[in-house]
């Protein structure tokens, strides 16, 4: 919402400067984005007539303009717009001036063609958005006249206002003079329009119907004779193009007048060829169609409110847009004129559903003024006197159901309690009564009743709200609350940061690729196509909720590997989405880590994932040669913590890493975190270190290359029992003397007890058991 | 006695001093000191003379023993000391060409600004509460105070998601709805942020994004103020940005708050920057969590969590957070 100073001073003496007035409006919940002085720097601008329009020799986008400036005399100017004709009078800004956004004009050339000034738009002016054409201005001017004294500009300023949608009441500069009069302690009233009545009463002449009472709360009409259209007053076409609406006639300008300062919209009817003058509210039957004001034939559903005339045909879109057929013109002579009250959810969704949002159907949403009707219609027939128009005696006010609105009762303490002041009961009704909330005594609270301009208050909070509002909330004492409580993180947000901690020790840097995936993405992965759809995405490329972390860190290889950046350690923790098993109010959604190592292999994913069992003390865990689709289908194991499935370590299939145009190979780690964090893991009994000597056995032993390492150490473990302190795989080996599909493997195994020295004998046994443990159940056979 | 001492002396000396080796200077030890040597071989003879002579002739010999030795010592401890700086030379390294550049992994500038938020709000007492990325439409906007229609549901441009009911599941929208889920699993008081990842359907530009963070905090306990939510809010503004940086509140709307307020911070070169919205939890938000308004009160405020990652490292491009470039992830 923009609103002039000047237009504010009509309703309350308002005192300060800009910047002041700019601070206490965002002081009172209505932000100002900007703050624009108008009517201010145009000395220097004059009027100017077009003599002669001449192409530029040696450009096309700028032609040369003779004006006469004043002098009589032709003046060349070059200039980049077109639409202007000869006898045209435009804006000069003439040599020496400096524009409102600093420029100074200068006699320059252009392309090799002299330039005595600058003919100006709309927006080089301060007038408007319109930055493509020059300003042709209306009327007769003498060439020479400031430019200022032509369009009746006086100075003024413009703040642009960024409304809440709980505050319809400042879609208005009434409103937003009522807020400010308020926190300046200024007196606030609507004027009251000057307009005598005359002619047939309005109530012998038409008839209402609201024949749906929810839609429309309140359908007000009056009649205006004479009605002629002409172009508005030059002051009143300023204020509209101030404000950002574009001067039309006499009639729209007028009823934008109005909606701009009182936030009530109206619609005119031509009374002549409104069919048995009569209104009929209801909803539109499926089907139904009418042609609007802007030429275009829509389809109307029952979710849409109608106006109809007493034949039933629709004139009219309530609160969105008017019907062609009844349409003011030149003949026009009688007006009837619609002040109406819509239920803002129907025409928030009958807008919507359109696609014709406007300035009235935002005010209809939002919830407008059902009593300001009176007033508006008044205000609209003052306006419009000048040119003829009069106001006939009568209103024809149906109404149906408007909210209602009770007396809230607001209590002192309540007050108080929530906001953390100290005011008495009088002080909160003195801070409301400025804003139009009565608040009469009851006891030591108050009962309120709330204006009906402002619809979002109805209830104790809301009112609470409005007090701290006109209290100021930079008023109110900081305090800190009294907690008994102490902050920590949870066991699992800590086990969260080791997993990262983990990575970062290890050398990998962290990504956040965004979640969306393209619709195949998941299948060059080599997973299952059935993410999780996005219903409106804005982009096919965002459409599917990603099941796995893998699609997105292969792109991401793939992107710095198209900037040569090569040999990555890559991982992300992040959410994955899955369609549940079984049928449950939200998808499956969980926590995942994954690693990609660029040019690196399994045997270094394998390390990635032991340091993580060790950081985050898994000690528990297995390593199983699996199959899984879209990884490398010898080089994957899958990862088992206390016998529960984690996740998988390995490499990426090397179809999979083609599909994404990686080009190396790509060492993989993928871990269900909410399983694992949620598998036992973490402190271990303490065990005390033994005083006493250690001894080593070293097994080197001929495996088959289909036994897994794991379960030699496995037997070896059984076989060596509580005194084996330490196992480790120290060397592996193929090739002669070892046979064809075997290796060696070579283990150290320490032991030690925790009360003695371990004698020789003990420890041939224990070899003894050993090796026989192996041979005995596996193809293996100790080397020599 | 016909044996020089002294010469011998002399004569030893210079051998030790010309030992090129400690195996050199091990054969002379053994010459010199051994049981065929001059001193021993003397010692031996001493027998035969007079108990007054033999005296005399042992202390010169124990003398002259004596000094051989210190000599043989003293050469040891040179050579022994030259073959150990031969030894470590033999060693030397240029470091420089070992300094591989080995490093460690970074962070997510995101998971940085989390973390630290996080750290700096269990300083001041709170718990880090998580919900679900998708979220129902209840928790997002019904239990907030959003009926449907409502037209502040408008302020959010939601993407849903095809699960469940058409329009019943979506991306949610901001943090807020875990203080639902918050209030539906703890009893108060409730001193809780809620970090996470939210999404709205924005194009991508320098300031948006389709997916991005926000931190929401949530207190609810007996008799909190409206004065509590703007005395923490300033608390934590000094304690993240530092001394120098206040806060001021603005009225704003939210459906959720009442009063609500946008909250500013000022940076000490006396600019205002808009950084999120806060306010007192209202009552149809406490009664969807199952509490009585009249017992509890409580506030709520969350802000944009990777605007704050911008602004400590001068990025000036939402983008870049989500473009995973090496060149770019590794600075931090």
């Amino acid at each position: 919402m923009k609103v002039l100073l000047s237009w504010l001073r009509e309703f309350a003496p308002i005192e300060g400067d800009p910047a002041d007035l700019g601070e206490q409006l965002s002081g009172l919940g209505l932000a100002v984005e900007s703050i624009k002085p108008i009517g201010e720097g145009l000395g220097g601008i004059v009027v100017a007539r077009v003599l002669g329009l001449r192409p530029h020799p040696d450009a096309d986008r700028i032609q040369i303009v003779d004006v006469d400036a004043g002098d009589g005399e032709a003046l060349q100017v070059c200039c980049g717009a077109f639409n202007m004709s000869v006898g045209d009078l435009v804006p000069l800004a003439t040599l020496g001036c400096v524009m409102p956004d600093g420029m100074e004009i200068a006699r320059r050339r252009m392309r090799g063609e002299w330039s005595n000034g600058m003919l100006c738009s709309p927006v080089e002016i301060g007038l408007g958005d319109d930055g493509e054409g020059i300003l042709v201005l209306d009327g007769d001017h003498a060439p020479g006249l400031p430019l200022a004294e032509a369009l009746e500009m006086g100075a003024d300023v413009l703040f642009d206002i960024e409304v809440n949608p709980n505050r319809p009441d400042a879609m208005s500069v009434a409103g937003v003079a009522r807020d400010l009069a308020a926190r300046q302690g200024a007196p606030f009233s609507l004027p009251e329009p000057a307009v005598a009545e005359t002619g047939l009463d309005a109530t012998d002449r038409l008839s209402v119907e609201i024949l749906d009472p929810d839609l429309c709360g309140r359908f007000a009409v009056r009649v205006l004779d004479g009605v002629g259209i002409q172009a508005s007053p030059r002051w009143l076409a300023n204020r509209l193009t101030a404000l950002g609406m574009r001067p039309i006639n006499s009639v729209v300008d007028v009823s934008n007048y109005v909606m701009l300062e009182l936030g009530q919209p109206s619609h005119t009817y031509d009374l002549a060829k409104l069919a048995g003058a009569g209104f009929r509210v209801r909803r539109a039957v499926d089907g139904e169609t009418i042609e609007t004001l802007d030429g275009v034939t829509r389809a109307l559903t029952s979710a849409d409110g109608v106006v109809a005339d007493s034949d039933d045909m629709v004139v009219g879109i309530a609160g969105v847009m008017g019907g062609a057929s009844t349409e003011i013109g030149g003949d026009t002579t009688s007006v009837a004129l619609e002040m109406a009250w819509w239920d803002p959810a129907s025409i928030a969704a009958s807008a919507r559903r359109l696609g014709l949002r406007s300035e009235a159907s935002a005010r209809f949403e939002k919830g407008a003024d059902p009593e300001v009707a009176d007033l508006a219609m008044r205000r609209f027939a003052e306006l419009l006197a000048d040119t003829g128009a009069t106001l006939a005696p009568g209103m024809v006010d149906a109404r149906g159901n408007t909210p209602e609105r009770e007396t809230i009762l607001v209590r002192t303490g309540r007050v108080n309690g929530i906001l953390g002041t100290d005011l008495t009961r009088d002080r909160i009704g003195e801070l409301l009564g400025p804003i139009e909330f009565t608040a009469v005594p009851n006891g030591d609270d108050l009962d309120v009743d709330i204006p009906s301009f402002r619809p979002d208050s109805t209830t104790e909070i809301d009112v609470i709200e409005e007090v701290a509002r006109m209290h100021g909330y930079t008023r109110i004492a900081r305090t800190r609350p009294r907690s008994m409580l102490t902050g920590a993180l949870s066991r699992r947000q800590v086990d969260r940061r080791t997993v990262r901690t983990a990575m970062i020790g290890l050398g990998l840097d962290e990504v956040m690729p965004v979640p969306f995936l393209a619709p195949g993405d998941l299948e060059r992965a080599g997973l299952d196509a059935d993410g999780i759809t996005v219903t409106n995405p804005l982009v096919a490329e965002e459409s599917v909720m990603r099941s796995s972390l893998r699609p997105g860190i292969l792109k991401t290889l793939a992107y710095n590997a198209s900037h040569r950046l090569a040999g990555l350690g890559l991982f992300e923790v992040g959410h994955v989405y899955r369609h549940p098993e079984a049928s449950q109010p939200l998808p499956d959604e969980r926590e995942y880590l994954a690693v990609a190592l660029a040019g690196r292999d399994a045997g270094d994913a394998v390390g990635v994932w032991s340091a993580l069992a060790d950081a985050l003390a898994a000690r528990d865990y297995a390593l199983v040669a699996d199959v899984v689709a879209g990884l490398h289908p010898t080089r994957t194991a899958r990862i088992e913590v206390g016998g529960v499935p984690v996740g998988h370590v390995g490499e990426v299939d090397p179809g999979v890493l083609d599909a994404f145009d990686v080009p190396e190979r790509v060492g993989w780690l993928e871990v269900d975190l909410d399983t694992l964090l949620g598998v036992p893991h973490g402190d271990t009994p303490y065990q005390q270190v033994s005083r006493y000597p250690s001894s080593d056995i070293d097994l080197a032993f001929e495996v088959d290359d289909a036994v897994p390492a794991s379960a030699v150490e496995r037997c070896l473990r059984e076989a060596a029992g509580d005194l084996l302190a330490r196992l480790s795989l120290f060397d592996v080996f193929r090739g002669a003397p070892v046979g064809d599909g075997r290796r060696s493997l070579a283990f150290t195994l320490r032991f030690q007890a925790a009360d003695r020295t371990l004698t020789d004998a003990e420890m041939a046994d224990v070899r003894r058991r050993c090796i026989d443990a192996v041979e005995g159940s596996l193809p293996a056979s100790l080397r020599a | 006695m016909d044996l020089d001492l002294d010469q011998h002396l002399a004569d030893a000396s210079a051998l030790i001093a010309e030992a090129a080796d400690l195996d050199a200077l091990g054969a002379l030890d053994t010459e010199l000191l051994g049981r065929k040597s001059v001193v021993t071989e003397a010692r031996r003879g001493l027998g035969d003379l007079d108990p007054d002579r033999r005296r005399e002739a042992g202390s010169r010999l124990n003398d002259a023993r004596a000094a051989l030795e210190g000599l043989l010592e003293g050469r040891r401890v040179e050579l022994e000391a030259g073959e150990r700086t031969v030894r470590l030379e033999a060693e030397r390294m240029d470091l420089t060409e070992l300094d591989r550049g080995r490093r460690l992994g970074h962070r997510h500038v995101v998971t940085q600004t989390w973390e630290r938020l996080e750290d700096l709000f269990v300083g001041m007492g709170y718990t880090v509460a998580e919900g679900p990325e998708i979220e129902d439409e209840w928790h997002n906007f019904g239990a907030l105070n959003f009926p449907p229609g409502h037209p502040a549901r408008d302020m959010y441009d939601t993407l849903y998601v095809d699960y469940g009911d058409p329009l019943s599941t979506l991306l949610r929208t901001h943090t807020s709805p875990v203080q639902i889920r918050v209030m539906e699993t703890e009893e108060p008081p409730i001193y809780s942020i809620m970090p996470g990842r939210v999404f709205r359907s924005d194009t991508a530009d320098a300031t948006h994004m389709p997916v991005f963070h926000q931190i929401e905090a949530l207190v609810i306990d007996r008799d909190i103020t409206f004065g509590d939510l703007a005395g923490t809010l300033e608390a934590f503004t000094t304690a993240y940005f530092g001394a120098g940086f206040t806060s001021r509140l603005r009225p704003s709307y939210f459906p959720f708050t009442e009063p609500s307020a946008e909250f500013d911070i000022r940076r000490p070169d006396g600019s205002w920057l808009e950084l999120g919205g806060c306010g007192m939890v209202h009552p149809n938000v406490l009664r969807a969590g199952g509490l009585d308004p009249e017992e509890w009160s409580g506030f709520a405020f969350g802000f944009g969590l990777d605007r704050l990652a911008l602004m400590r490292h001068g990025i000036d491009d939402l983008r870049e957070l989500f473009r995973n470039d090496h060149r770019f992830l590794s600075q931090f």
